[in-house]
């Protein structure tokens, strides 16, 4: 449906905002580009739209470059992260913009614009200016205007940024709904790790410039593909050392405070990797477990609502979470050993496969020469 | 305790509104008075100002002669203020929008100008088009033309002269109009379907409304005034209100025909104000 392919776009052509992005988007697809500010989601969804070219590569819409046509010539609509009302215009004149545009007759226009104000909960509000409107209401104004043109795609840049977190979460679930009543394609802009993992079929999490990871919320969250997209979605314990052992899929790494285990494929000894452990997944004990010598020190317990959260210190001074739902048992103080399921740990490489083989050629280089 | 809680406030009060209060009534208030008073006055054979109350001096205002100068000061005025809204506003739109790195630069090539006394700028202008002016005789060294133009005196270098003097008034406020102007808006009309024109028109033009009108009514309402404009380019084929009331004053040394006109221009820019308030405008938008 969407196709971008191969996307380039620097603003001095030393710098990068966004780099090598290929993505394919589906027809019908709630597709949301995450990452922190700066990390070149917002001018991805701008490139889309039309505002920036791209400074190479293609986007394509249902297989038709759109690269040299004018924002108003493409079958996209945006809702602006800051609404973007026209303020003399009322509720009913905004919505009705594009349609006047494409010179509709005005009881159609009328029909159209009740029906799309109805099925966003604002009927009777026609008459109103947006300086009347409040926050919730004005996006709702924003996501009729751009709805009401019937597009291919519609491209929300951070919508609920502006919103209270209680109308946030209740405009996802709304947003969502709409997305799935009407089959449009959604391409939503976040660096809300939450609002993604609850709205999006899939999640593409992108980060300086570069795509990290594409795939459903379960895939993204359970199967991080590197170490920023572990830390970024979800709370998580890292841990990184180097392989000492594989065998078949079971895994052994060295880290500073000790040995732990994690299963994986395509994976070397000696390899330089992280290992991500959800808190969640954190187990502990008493006693050591086999294949497991880490120890640490409990500093802390806090309750947040559902959920208590422990926190533990490594010898080598860093924190581990483990959390449960309340009312589970949790350790409260003293030394415990930490161990999971091997399948909890994901194995992440932690530097390219590149970098480690040219570490291993000084290394042996050195070596020859003694 | 009422007492003291009084004096604490309207001493500093009295302090801070007292000399203006003063400065309002030495300056504006007093001169406005007699002004008007003098409109009523007539004057007796002698040329001395009398007074006996008569509304003589109004009604001599509707003599046709004065009339087609009215009207033509309020054309001049007109095409002035069109002239310097079709001028400026592209120029106030790049500064604003294209080139606000360079803004400073602009605004004082806007303003640099006003250093120098405007009498003086606009002999320059008649010394420029004079008929041995600068312009005629590099056209006529080119050889462009054989004998020099006849520029000066005529409505259009009037124009000239006053496009040329008001035109920083019109800069201002639709340079702050269109500077808060939301970029955004202009992205999601596009977005919306409309090309550049459509946007200009709906979204652009109604949203810096207010800059274009107060740089109108500060461009049309001087523009009735400044006679010396009319009198050195204009040569006396161009007569403004401005002139009128000079010429009573001066020349004509019938000062109460002179109050009554001064009285009806005053009347008439309150009334322009009072619409441009009426229309949504605000007053400190006019520097008011």
């Amino acid at each position: 449906m969407v196709e971008i392919a191969g996307v380039n776009k620097s603003y001095d052509t030393a710098n990068f905002v966004v780099k090598d992005l290929s993505l394919n988007i589906y027809e019908g697809e709630f597709l949301t580009l995450l990452g922190s500010s700066g990390c070149g989601k917002t001018t991805t969804l701008r490139m889309v739209a039309g505002f920036e070219e791209p400074t190479n590569g293609d986007i394509r819409i249902n297989g038709i470059n759109i690269q040299n046509q004018e924002p108003y010539e493409r079958n996209v609509n945006t809702v602006f992260q800051s609404y973007a009302l026209f303020p003399h215009m009322t509720v009913y004149d905004n919505v009705a913009y594009g349609l006047k545009i494409k010179k509709i007759k005005k009881d159609i226009i009328r029909e159209s614009v009740t029906k799309i104000l109805d099925m966003v909960q604002l009927g009777g509000f026609e008459k109103r200016y947006p300086a009347q409107l409040s926050g919730g209401q004005k996006q709702r104004v924003a996501i009729a205007r751009a709805l009401i043109n019937q597009p291919q795609v519609l491209l929300l840049d951070e919508p609920l940024g502006a919103l209270d977190l209680k109308l946030r979460k209740q405009m996802q679930l709304e947003l969502k709904q709409l997305q799935k009543m009407l089959g449009i394609t959604f391409i939503y802009v976040t660096h809300d790790q939450e609002e993604a993992l609850t709205m999006s079929d899939r999640i593409a999490v992108m980060n300086s410039g570069i795509l990290e990871q594409v795939g459903t919320p379960t895939e993204i969250y359970e199967h991080p593909a590197s170490k920023f997209v572990a830390t970024f979605i979800g709370e998580t314990n890292l841990f990184e050392g180097y392989i000492q052992e594989v065998r078949g899929q079971d895994v052994s790494i060295t880290i500073e405070s000790g040995t732990i285990r994690a299963s994986g494929e395509g994976f070397a000894a000696k390899e330089l990797v992280a290992v991500s452990v959800r808190p969640e997944r954190m187990k502990y004990s008493t006693e050591p477990v086999i294949g497991f010598t880490v120890e640490a020190e409990v500093i802390e317990q806090v309750y947040i609502g559902s959920i208590l959260k422990t926190i533990a210190v490594l010898p080598n001074g860093n924190q581990i979470k483990i959390e449960r739902l309340a009312g589970q048992e949790m350790p409260e103080k003293g030394k415990i050993f930490l161990y999971w399921d091997q399948d909890d740990a994901k194995l992440i490489h932690s530097m390219s496969q590149v970098f480690f083989e040219k570490i291993d050629n000084i290394c042996m280089g050195g070596g020859a020469a003694s | 305790m009422k007492g003291r809680k009084l004096k604490s406030t309207v001493g500093p009060a009295a302090v801070m509104v007292g000399p203006v209060t003063l400065w309002l009534a030495f300056f504006v208030a007093i001169p406005l008075l007699y002004v008007f008073l003098m409109s009523f006055c007539s004057l007796d054979e002698n040329y001395n100002v009398v007074f006996s109350f008569t509304l003589d001096n109004y009604a001599r205002l509707l003599d046709p002669n004065y009339i087609s100068i009215y009207l033509q000061s309020l054309l001049i005025a007109f095409l002035t203020t069109v002239i310097c809204l079709v001028v400026t506003y592209p120029f106030a739109f790049l500064i604003a929008r294209t080139l606000s790195k360079y803004k400073a630069v602009f605004y004082m090539l806007v303003i640099i100008p006003f250093w120098t006394n405007s009498l003086i700028r606009i002999y320059g202008w008649r010394t420029f088009l004079g008929a041995n002016g600068w312009l005629n005789n590099t056209l006529t060294a080119m050889g462009i033309i054989d004998k020099p133009l006849d520029l000066l005196f005529t409505k259009g270098t009037t124009i000239l002269g006053m496009v040329y003097c008001l035109l920083p008034y019109m800069v201002l406020p639709l340079y702050t109009a269109i500077e808060k102007l939301d970029k955004n808006l202009l992205e999601a009309s596009a977005d919306l379907g409309a090309k550049k024109i459509t946007t200009y028109r709906r979204i652009v033009i109604p949203l810096t409304a207010s800059g274009i009108f107060s740089g109108s009514i500060m461009v049309f309402i001087p523009c009735l005034g400044l006679f010396f404009v009319s009198d050195i380019l204009g040569g006396g084929n161009s007569d403004i209100i401005g002139n009128l009331i000079e010429r009573q004053f001066q020349s004509g040394n019938n000062w109460p025909l002179g109050s009554a006109l001064s009285i009806i221009l005053i009347a008439v820019t309150l009334l322009l104000v009072k619409l441009y308030q009426k229309c949504g405008g605000d007053l400190e938008s006019l520097g008011v």
